[in-house]
């Protein structure tokens, strides 16, 4: 079944920084070379792209599944297609990017893998963020309060969510492991959107990072 | 008694058969030492291209847009037609403080090969016989179209095209634009067309094409030569045509089951209902601009376009390496050029790497939407038009 139309429009409350720009954004866009050809899947209106584009001067284009995310990106000027990242990843031909980036969709993927192993074979790298499973926040209410956790990057409710494969920064360095990907870059960000900077064991960045931006490259 | 009202129409304007061969609008002659090489083998020479022009070419001559008709358009883009008297066919799209704005940009729009408004068609005169070409025309093709269009530029001194926009026929020739002068063009506009006419569309047009032989005013096509036009086949061609442009939807919202002037049905084929009204309007009013063998000609330059045949059966390949910004646009409720036609261009073009925006935008219009006042349509074309522009370093609005 295909994720709402309005999967990647709606921008989790994530924290902006002093020019107005959301620093998980900012981040990913600090790990991508500068005039590097970029493919953003999932790009929602835009924001990153701009960014990208803006500031490290990338030649950027999008995929995104909702037609009016789409429409406000070509609107702007930006060259993005309608697309399922499920789906439409496959037409790709190899090495057709620099960088692919997945930033904030792989848990609304319905194949996170073959969507993982698409990125890096189109690209040479694959960025990757998403909001971490493992959280304490996210742990406690499991725990104690029994519901379905709900926190400020994971607004929805269980019955009306786009995120159907949930996983934590561990599950997902072990799915890098499986599928023999390098991970060059990890940076978790904590609830106040402020990279977690102190040399930290994975276990801390797995109960602390509210989300994880990961810099990826096919081994060998 | 039943009474019965075939189509009446009128005859094609004594201003639409001057119009064949002395437009009114600027036209460009083409001597035996610059002949037109046509797909079917043979060269067409001496020949003509009427066109118009808007705004100014900037002295980087980078500005220019080349705008192609559909089917029954012409080069009347933005200004008043000379037969019939009405505005220019995209007006909501092109002019001053438009989308295509002729404030910024160097419009150009000239008249196809093979149609009736003064570029070399079957209703112009062919020179070896002094009298109009009818069935001698030779057939011709989207991709000789373009050919010819590409002459017109060297004749105007324009090298590269800031963009081509199009849709329907008008996108086919922006498609293969793309493809066969890849240098010469910097952004691309292919809205509501595909890279291959379907079996569906071939099949419509066939109808057309036949309704027009059937009329015994049709003469094998030399209705000219021998007096007589065949006025009611024509505007039957285009009331089929015209329907598959609109929606199910469209019709109904337009007109629905509602009665011409009266109250209750007549028991008779008078044109009861508004939608028929309207349709043997559509007709009439089409005949007395067009000329019947343009038509069948144009429709077949559609049917034949297949742009991937000329590349070993793999579209991909007609846009190897390319560094054209592609903008597709198609509409929901277009089934003459489903969404899904786009989309098979898209693929493509990723497949090549190519810098590719696309939009569907939602509409019970149908394939007509792309000529109709469609906000979103509006803007999507704009804001592709001005990250292009800043790609160009054209400089911004005034």
């Amino acid at each position: 079944m295909n994720a709402p139309a309005d999967l990647h429009l709606v921008a989790p409350e994530i924290a902006r920084n002093a020019s107005g720009a959301r620093v998980d954004l900012v981040l990913v866009a600090e790990m991508v070379e500068r005039g590097a050809k970029v493919l953003d899947v999932g790009c929602g209106d835009g924001e990153l792209l701009r960014l990208l584009g803006d500031t490290r001067g990338v030649d950027g284009r999008g995929i995104e599944l909702s037609r009016e995310g789409v429409n406000e990106c070509v609107a702007k000027g930006l060259a993005v297609i309608q697309g399922d990242a499920d789906t439409d990843l496959a037409d790709y031909p190899d090495d057709a990017f620099d960088y692919v980036i997945l930033s904030q969709t792989l848990q609304a993927t319905r194949q996170p893998r073959v969507v993982l192993e698409h990125m890096l074979r189109i690209g040479r790298r694959a960025v990757v963020s998403f909001p971490n499973f493992g959280h304490w926040q996210v742990r406690l209410q499991l725990l104690f309060a029994g519901h379905m956790p709900q926190t400020d990057i994971l607004p929805y409710s269980w019955y009306d969510t786009p995120n159907i494969h949930h996983c934590t920064i561990k599950d997902f360095r072990q799915l890098c492991e499986i599928t023999g990907v390098k991970m060059e870059r990890a940076v978790a960000l904590n609830a106040w959107g402020s990279p977690l900077r102190l040399i930290a064991p994975w276990w801390f960045w797995n109960l602390f990072g509210e989300q994880a931006v990961f810099l990826l490259s096919r081994k060998g | 008694m039943v009474d019965v009202q075939p189509l009446a129409g009128q005859t094609r304007s004594d201003d639409g058969i001057r119009e064949a061969d002395r437009p009114t609008s600027e036209v460009v002659r083409f001597g035996a030492d610059k002949p037109l090489k046509l797909d079917a083998g043979v060269e067409l020479s001496p020949f003509q291209i009427a066109y118009k022009t808007y705004g100014t070419l900037n002295a980087a001559r980078s500005n220019a847009v080349l705008v192609c008709h559909a089917l029954t358009g012409d080069q009347h883009v933005a200004s008043e037609h000379p037969v019939t008297g009405k505005g220019g066919w995209w007006e909501t799209m092109v002019g001053p403080g438009k989308p295509i704005d002729t404030e910024r940009y160097f419009v150009i729009c000239p008249n196809v090969v093979g149609a009736c408004m003064g570029t070399t068609g079957p209703a112009s005169i062919n020179p070896k016989t002094g009298k109009p070409w009818c069935l001698d025309f030779p057939v011709i093709t989207i991709r000789d179209m373009v050919r010819a269009q590409a002459m017109l530029l060297d004749h105007l001194g324009v090298e590269t095209l800031f963009s081509v926009a199009g849709g329907s026929m008008g996108g086919m020739q922006v498609l293969q634009w793309a493809a066969s002068y890849p240098a010469r063009v910097f952004s691309a506009l292919p809205i509501a067309c595909s890279t291959r006419h379907s079996a569906q569309n071939i099949a419509f047009h066939e109808v057309g094409r036949q309704a027009i032989m059937a009329d015994p005013e049709w003469q094998g096509g030399r209705y000219l030569l021998e007096g007589g036009n065949p006025r009611r086949g024509l505007a039957v061609a285009r009331m089929g045509a015209h329907i598959t442009y609109l929606s199910d939807a469209a019709l109904h919202r337009k007109f629905g089951r509602k009665f011409q002037d009266r109250e209750k049905a007549t028991f008779s084929f008078d044109a009861d209902f508004e939608v028929e009204s309207y349709l043997r309007h559509q007709g009439i009013s089409f005949v007395e601009r067009f000329d019947a063998n343009s038509y069948l000609y144009l429709t077949r330059a559609m049917d034949y376009f297949d742009l991937a045949t000329d590349y070993g059966g793999v579209l991909a390949n007609a846009f190897k390496s390319t560094q054209t910004r592609f903008c597709l646009i198609s509409f929901t409720s277009d089934w003459l050029f489903p969404t899904v036609e786009s989309r098979a261009v898209v693929h493509a073009l990723n497949a090549a790497g190519a810098r590719v925006s696309f939009a569907e935008i939602v509409t019970d219009k149908g394939h007509d939407a792309f000529l109709l006042d469609e906000p979103e349509l509006f803007a999507i074309v704009r804001g592709f038009l001005d990250g292009a522009g800043k790609a160009r370093d054209l400089a911004p609005k005034g």
